[in-house]
């Protein structure tokens, strides 16, 4: 690798509230200096048509991700336990709003 | 899992028209073919910075000037999605532009030519812009799920582009005879070139066919490029401008625009860098890089003092 | 009168936003190239709605003060014509000696370290004055200063901030951002110092008092270079002129490029 990739900026991940009520989402990723460059990098970049309220910022290698090789073991399991989901208990219709 | 195995459940994926993630198994030949597409297609955003930029200081009115900064600060936005897309393969930016810089790296032909007239900015918009958009919406669905998300971001904002683009010769091609005159050249210099852009014809394309099998190519050259000359075709009458091919004809049988020969000897002469402004462009962002090693080595020195700093204190 | 004024703030805006402009496609890095072309839209943005107030100022003058306002042929011709002018006109049709705008906005680019600190004397200066303008007995210039103030606090935290970086980065950074800061000084006092269009505004009471804002400015600019190691500029002797319309040889060049179009072609729509 050539000299000056030692000294690339870090890459970091943005993370973007739309608006207020609602999460963080991923926007995408981009270089910086430092925290406080990358959140005003990110206000430039992933914001310019009024995308968001709200900015989070990480560097990208602090980042853990699961293993998609153990997918089936950490996701498939819960592929049965319907009964998590509201959808698996019959009310009668008297009652809304539930 | 085998290597087979991993190749079988990769095969399934693709077939299935499940997105690949960076953290799965992929073919290394998958692998290099995607940085190479990706990165070519983020050089091209950011050489196509240039011909256009040309005209921000000289744009005509305040209304053109503000459209026009937007749309160039869009392009620095988009090669700077895809060069985060091509990251998660495996290759950081500063590669990629090494490769770029020494000529290693291909972009786009198109952006070797001048902008010559105001209306080459209008007709940059309206067909290379318009050309771009064709080649990039399949790519929405790509198989590789970080290209696939720049994709529908670059789509989303690309959209303008394009309209700002034939609004430009609208305007020309309905003021007064010097503007239409100008209007025309500029359709009759990018024409051509804008055919370019889909790429060599079907039969001499080496990687369609496995591209089109994964899913980062999902129209062959010939088929976008068919529809690329029926589309503008129908926009030019609009505009009233001339076509700069006369070998152009309804071709019912076909229910296609036929079209006169592309002359292939020019575009492979214009990527092999001999076009009329490769080494301008080259040069530029060499310099642009060069120039700013100082920037980019001081802010990380000062964020390394700043960060020795907090821990001091801590 | 509020139309000169209020151009002088429009060529303000134009001239630095046009300056700014020149960095897109050549910026040091992806990140801030988008960044600075940011701040060119917003300079640009604020030109557009001074040029468009002062047009209808202009459109409402009696026909003999509008032919005297300017010494451009084309806007008289306009006057002569019983055209209205707009946004377009004031920008691409005055010369030079119509242009009131700041000598230092005019100053060329050079290396990022000049581009900053030509960016962090204006920013620092007009973040307090469209603090103060935004209360405006003019209720059109009120509102433009209050937009332009929350895009001129974040344009100073930006400038600032580079001046910081790049005067405690490197040692080369730090030369170079001491040059910059050296090299621009002489174009500040301008900003110091009213014009008789900028005292009939505060007598009439639509202005601001520069006299109250100049220490402010000092401040923030001493805080800001003490924390990036750098040191405060001792020279007095300033350059004058811009807003006056007496400009450095920049301006000539500035004009030909950019209202090139609209002069070859008179006239027309674009």
């Amino acid at each position: 690798m050539s000299q000056q990739n030692k000294n690339e900026w870090p890459l970091w991940e943005v993370f973007i509230r739309s608006k207020a009520g609602l999460d963080h989402k991923h926007a995408g990723s981009l270089h910086a200096a430092d925290a406080q460059m990358a959140i005003e990098n990110a206000r430039d970049v992933y914001t310019r048509r009024m995308e968001g309220v709200s900015i989070w910022v990480v560097e990208s290698k602090h980042i853990r991700a699961s293993d998609p090789g153990e997918a089936a073991s950490l996701y498939e399991p819960a592929t049965d336990k319907i009964y998590r989901h509201p959808t698996f208990y019959d009310l009668p219709d008297e009652v809304k709003y539930m | 899992m085998t290597v087979h195995s991993f190749q079988e459940h990769f095969d399934s994926l693709i077939d299935r028209e499940i997105a690949i993630e960076p953290k799965d198994w992929m073919p290394d030949n998958y692998r290099k073919t995607l940085i190479r597409q990706i990165s070519q297609h983020a050089h091209s955003e950011i050489i196509g910075m240039l011909p256009e930029g040309n005209w921000i200081t000289r744009a005509p009115s305040l209304r053109r000037k503000a459209v026009l900064l937007a749309k160039v600060q869009d392009e620095a936005g988009h090669g700077l999605y895809l060069y985060s897309a091509a990251e998660t393969l495996g290759i950081s930016r500063d590669e990629m532009y090494d490769q770029l810089h020494t000529g290693k790296a291909k972009y786009s032909s198109i952006f070797n030519y001048p902008t010559l007239t105001w209306a080459d900015i209008g007709a940059i918009g309206w067909l290379v812009d318009g050309a771009a958009i064709m080649n990039q919406v399949p790519l929405c669905r790509t198989s590789y799920g970080p290209y696939a998300r720049a994709m529908v971001r670059v789509c989303k904002e690309e959209s303008f582009h394009q309209r700002q683009g034939f609004e430009i010769m609208l305007t020309l091609s309905k003021g007064t005879e010097v503007q239409r005159k100008m209007a025309q050249d500029a359709f009759n210099r990018w024409w051509w070139p804008s055919l370019m852009m889909f790429g060599p014809p079907d039969a001499e394309s080496p990687h369609t066919e496995q591209s089109v099998r994964w899913r980062i190519k999902r129209f062959t050259n010939d088929e976008l490029r068919q529809k690329f000359v029926d589309v503008t075709t129908e926009q030019a009458k609009v505009l009233g401008l001339d076509m700069p091919d006369p070998e152009i004809k309804w071709n019912e049988e076909r229910g296609h625009y036929d079209f006169g020969k592309i002359n292939w000897d020019e575009f492979w002469n214009v990527v092999k860098g001999n076009g009329p402004c490769n080494k301008q462009r080259l040069e530029a962002r060499n310099k642009a890089w060069n120039e700013g090693q100082w920037v980019r080595d001081a802010a990380m020195a000062y964020a390394a003092k700043k960060k020795n700093k907090a821990a001091e204190a801590a | 009168m509020s139309l000169i004024y209020t151009l002088r703030l429009a060529d303000d805006a134009l001239i630095l936003g046009h300056r700014i402009s020149e960095w897109t496609g050549h910026g040091p890095i992806l990140e801030q190239d988008i960044a600075i072309t940011n701040t060119a839209l917003d300079h640009l943005g604020r030109a557009r709605s001074l040029y468009q107030y002062a047009a209808e100022l202009f459109n409402q003058l009696p026909d003999a003060q509008k032919t005297s306002a300017f010494t451009s042929v084309a806007i008289n011709a306009l006057v002569a014509a019983g055209t209205p002018v707009d946004e377009d006109d004031l920008a691409y049709l005055r010369d030079s000696g119509d242009f009131r705008n700041l000598l230092l906005t005019e100053q060329p680019n050079g290396d990022w370290a000049c581009t900053i600190a030509r960016s962090f004397y204006y920013d620092a200066f007009h973040y307090f004055y469209f603090s103060a303008l935004q209360h405006s007995s003019n209720a059109a210039l009120a509102a433009i200063a209050a937009k332009s103030l929350k895009e001129t606090t974040y344009h100073l935290r930006w400038s600032s901030e580079w001046v910081i970086r790049l005067g405690d980065g490197t040692e080369e950074s730090h030369s170079r951002m001491q040059q910059a800061i050296d090299n621009m000084w002489m174009y500040t006092g301008e900003m110091l110092t009213m014009s008789a269009a900028e005292q009939e505004a505060l007598a009439a009471g639509y202005g601001v008092d520069i006299a109250q804002i100049a220490p402010l400015w000092q401040n923030r600019v001493k805080e800001i270079l003490d924390e990036a190691t750098l040191s405060l500029p001792s020279g007095t002797w300033m350059q004058q002129g811009g807003k006056d319309g007496i400009h450095s040889e920049n301006m000539g060049f500035i004009l030909a490029e950019m209202q090139f179009l609209q002069r070859a072609y008179p006239g027309m729509e674009w």
